[in-house]
């Protein structure tokens, strides 16, 4: 048995077994497989080796004639593959010490490349770099058949892994997944956004937690207490069952309140919409009594499948999820990816500041095709329902005009061929960036409302990576900066009387609903699963407990002093979920 | 009867040395002989039919190795390399 500790970021309890994703991008860990496994370990590699060659051969057909070098270079790589006693290296590495093929490719081909390296001749020495690209190549191979292997689960599984990319969780199987662990990652996270809105627990931040983990390893994930078990004995698996079923108890008390009024006990009326990421979280939002749905993030649309989307994928996407919510608002946010993320849009140079760089609202703005496709197919959807668009990232008021002028052209095409639409579609942007919500005053003027998005606001203001574990703990939504800048943004919404919603993690995080409230928001858009628990502490509270609240937290000047306070007077309201 | 065995000792003149291209050439050249054959430096004797065995080799520019061939076309096998390394210089820039 081993307990590692990381930070927990979507609650709740999972055990099964573990399966572990590497990556290409980081240092294999070793990870021992069962002797009965090595047959299956080398077949894997003698797999990857021959879709490698497949691959090779491929890229060197397609080198044109004048360009001989590179086609040496492939023919070399080719040879390599081919030879019978490399080939043995790694396998007979599998037979005897009874690890992972990607441990054995890796440590195999590193051993090879530093031999290179160490050679006093730049020549030669140089050629380290052949070596690191059949590695990759290989690495490449057999990490997607591991993917090929998530996306087609037949039984339950929690993911283990350096981090998760996008890409890589809209793959997942559902069904099957019951639990994240990974090395990488703050509460923020895109491991972390995904498992609370698909409802299963998740730690972050745990060291070297893949190379603890063997094939056939049964893994505990407890998202409440930051925990994960690895290989349990007899008394933590009873301890876990049990903790499990009370988990359970509590979510079963909570779901009596999915037809109850999300009310304040002095009668206002707060409005709990659902975040959500797949059109099939719709339907959860519904069954957790979600009123609408504040974020439809569409990355999944640009993410999944080989191709950009076409103007059905997103017309079918958006569609499937107005028609659960018809009179109620579905807020469809635009595109929110860099180049660098989309999987056709062939190799960009990269950024060295990419969270600065030419990503979400701005890559749209240049990329106006792309753009207007999924603008055009919002507009016809928005006959369907309260459709309403929001543009990510805005950082200035030209941005938006350029953005709602792009919008207007769309709507002027659709006038054309007479295609129905909702020419007074509610237009509204993400406050997510610190000169956004310092002009808001200017933005709401041009806009019919806002939806602050915490987690950037938090760290563009604060300047903190909240990726980056070295530093995530002075990411917190509990800094005075944070609060100043929330309230003139509330504030300057109120002024201008246009809606105003909180979309970020801190509208499903317990000890910032008070404080919301107490600043004067009455719409917040959270991750489905944690809706009732929210809609609890709503019921449990009221307005002028919430107001004096945010006035005291006004008086506070650290981050540890209003977050102390926040969670005592949250955790006097609802013990239990803490 | 025993097979034939041919030995020479070639040195590597261009300039880059034993690299991933000329020794892809080495190999598909020994490898089109019967013949078992093995090429050596002060340290180690490897499988000159292996591209692997032959770059960790890392012979640069001036580095003398031992070519010995083993089989029925062991002569003509060590001609043919011996003419590769010296001669052709693998198509490449002699070293000074």
């Amino acid at each position: 048995m081993e307990i590692k500790k990381g930070i927990a970021v979507s609650p709740g309890v999972a055990i099964a077994r573990a399966m572990v994703i590497d990556s290409k991008d980081y240092r294999i860990p070793r990870r021992s497989i069962l002797s009965s496994e090595r047959t299956k370990e080398i077949g894997r590699v003698r797999e990857a080796f021959d879709n490698a060659v497949a691959e090779l051969t491929e890229l060197e057909k397609d080198v044109a004639a004048g360009e001989s070098q590179i086609k040496d270079i492939f023919a070399v790589h080719i040879r390599y593959l081919h030879d019978a006693s490399f080939g043995k290296r790694i396998t007979d590495f599998i037979e005897n010490e009874l690890v992972t093929a990607e441990y054995a490719v890796s440590t195999i081909l590193r051993e090879i490349a530093s031999h290179f390296a160490g050679i006093d001749d730049e020549y030669i020495s140089e050629r380290a770099a052949d070596i690191y690209d059949i590695e990759r190549r290989l690495l490449t191979q057999l990490l997607g058949d591991v993917r090929r292997g998530v996306e087609h689960l037949t039984e339950e599984v929690v993911i283990v892994a350096h981090d998760l990319t996008p890409t890589q969780t809209a793959g997942f199987n559902k069904t099957f997944v019951r639990g994240f662990a990974t090395e990488a990652g703050g509460r923020t996270s895109h491991t972390a956004i995904v498992a609370r809105s698909l409802g299963i627990p998740a730690v972050v931040a745990l060291e070297d937690v893949t190379a603890s983990i063997t094939s056939d390893s049964l893994v505990i994930i407890d998202g409440n207490r930051g925990v994960v078990i690895i290989d349990p004995d007899d008394d933590k698996m009873a301890e876990y069952e049990k903790f499990s079923r009370e988990l359970t108890e509590f979510e079963v008390s909570l779901g009596s309140l999915r037809d109850k009024p999300a009310v304040t006990r002095d009668g206002e009326e707060i409005q709990l919409l659902g975040n959500i990421e797949f059109p099939d979280e719709a339907i959860m939002t519904k069954d957790k009594g979600g009123v609408g749905i504040g974020l439809y993030r569409t990355e999944f649309l640009y993410l999944y499948g080989g191709s950009e989307p076409t103007e059905q994928d997103h017309y079918e996407a958006y569609t499937e999820v107005a028609h659960h919510f018809e009179g109620q608002p579905v807020v469809i946010r635009t595109m929110d990816l860099g180049g660098d993320k989309l999987p056709y849009a062939g190799r960009q140079a990269p950024e060295t500041n990419p969270v600065l760089g030419l990503r979400s609202i701005r890559y749209c703005l240049q990329h106006l095709s792309m753009f207007k496709t999924q603008l055009r197919a919002i507009l016809r959807a928005s006959v369907l329902g309260d459709i309403r668009v929001m543009f990510p990232l805005i950082s200035n008021l030209q941005e938006l005009r350029q953005a709602k002028m792009i919008l207007r052209d769309v709507m002027e095409d659709l006038d054309e061929y007479a295609v129905p639409y909702n020419p007074n579609i509610k237009v509204g942007i993400m406050v997510e960036t610190p000169s956004a919500a310092l002009t808001a005053s200017l933005l709401a003027a041009d806009c019919d409302f806002f939806s602050i998005g915490t987690n950037d606001l938090i760290q563009y203001t604060l300047a903190v990576d909240r990726a980056n574990e070295h530093v995530v703990t002075l990411y917190s939504a509990a800094d005075p900066a944070i609060f100043v800048l929330m309230r003139s943004v509330i504030h300057d919404a109120n002024k201008a009387r246009i809606d105003l919603s909180v979309c970020g993690e801190v509208a499903s995080e317990p000890e910032y609903i008070m404080l919301l409230l107490g600043m004067g928001v009455r719409t917040l858009s959270l991750a489905p699963p944690m809706i009732p628990e929210i809609k609890q502490i709503v019921r449990s509270v009221t307005i002028k407990e919430c107001n004096h609240l945010a006035r005291k937290v006004a008086t506070m000047d650290s981050q540890r002093q209003i977050k102390n306070y926040l969670r005592d007077a949250a955790t006097r309201i609802l013990p239990e979920a803490f | 009867m025993a097979e034939p065995v041919h030995e020479i000792e070639v040195e590597i003149k261009n300039v880059e040395g034993l690299h991933m291209r000329p020794a892809m050439q080495f190999v598909d050249l020994a490898g089109k002989f019967d013949s078992d054959i093995h090429v050596s430096n002060e340290e180690q004797s490897v499988d000159a039919k292996s591209i692997m065995q032959m770059t960790m080799l890392a012979a640069t520019c001036g580095t003398k190795l031992r070519i010995k061939a083993e089989g029925a076309d062991a002569a003509e096998a060590i001609s043919a390399l011996q003419e590769l390394v010296e001669v052709k210089m693998f198509d490449e820039t002699p070293g000074k």
